[in-house]
């Protein structure tokens, strides 16, 4: 089956809201189709499995039908997909691992941003970041390194860092505080610095941290 | 400033948000602190790689499936109206 030909790009998802609100596929359908990639990514970098991540893009776009009517546009329509596509994903990764899927509970070290790892592999990267962007193995390591995250600092280094929203709307998005963000993306910021410096990173321009605090 | 407080506002400082005053001690401590400049560094190459990767594309069959499902939930629910 074909898709249908996308309403023009120049109308806003407020207007695709209101108009799906009155009824109309056809501006359903395009706002599924200018969502479910972002939705699509988001859950295949949770997930790791395109069943999965199926499965989580047809779960949140679902809901949003379901709920389009109480949709009152107080977060953009995007930010709300992405709330929608983000507490599905964490309640199957947690389903997965024989969990409770109470989701993203805030545990009282989240907050403390001295309990932050130090940095231990200090060193130059031998490669740009435009040069590495198209070496086909990187990905393969920016998939890695963001699967050693836990998930709850995943998610929130997805939705600042790649998805683009703000510590704001991310904190709206996840049910945090703004603090609770900062101090997850700084968590996920850093080990992934990390992980990938340790293969990234010149060894001969390794750098050793002495352990005592020097002040400047 | 000491390292460790660096780090505590190492997100502002790469998203441009830390205020100037705050902004002027963090980079009086890197450019006597190779450790981390080479850090601060390395976050925002870390954070490029991710923003400029390749997206997962959404395969055509996928898209498709999604589309029916959907399109079968809109009917119901305009038919129960």
């Amino acid at each position: 089956m074909t898709m249908p030909a996308p309403l023009s790009p120049e109308i806003p998802d407020v207007e695709l809201v209101r108009r799906a609100q009155a009824g109309d596929l056809d501006a359903f359908e395009a706002l599924t189709q200018r969502h479910e990639q972002r939705v699509y990514g988001l859950a295949m970098r949770m997930l790791r499995q395109e069943h999965d991540a199926e499965d989580i893009t047809q779960q949140t776009f679902l809901s949003v039908l379901e709920h389009l009517d109480g949709f009152r546009g107080e977060a953009s329509f995007s930010t709300w997909v992405l709330r929608i596509a983000s507490h599905a994903a964490l309640k199957l990764i947690r389903k997965r691992k024989g969990l409770p899927t109470v989701s993203l509970d805030e545990t009282p070290d989240d907050d403390d941003i001295h309990a932050v790892p130090h940095p231990e592999y200090i060193a130059d990267w031998r490669q740009s970041p435009e040069e590495l962007i198209h070496q086909h193995e990187i990905q393969r390591l920016l998939d890695e390194a963001l699967a050693r995250l836990d998930e709850k600092h995943r998610l929130v280094f997805l939705l600042r860092d790649v998805e683009g929203l703000s510590v704001k709307e991310a904190a709206a998005a996840l049910d945090l505080s703004e603090a609770n963000v900062k101090v997850r993306l700084l968590r996920a910021r850093l080990q992934l610095r990390e992980h990938l410096t340790q293969t990234l990173g010149d060894p001969a321009s390794r750098l050793i941290r002495s352990h005592h605090q020097h002040e400047h | 400033m000491k390292c460790e407080e660096l780090l505590a506002m190492l997100n502002e400082y790469v998203d441009g948000t830390v205020n100037p005053a705050i902004c002027e001690e963090f980079e009086r401590h890197m450019a006597g602190c190779n450790p981390c400049q080479v850090v601060v560094d390395n976050i925002r190459k870390t954070i490029t790689l991710y923003k400029n990767g390749e997206p997962y594309e959404i395969p055509a069959e996928c898209r498709e499936r999604l589309h029916d499902v959907l399109r079968k939930k809109w009917h119901e629910k305009h038919a129960a109206k």
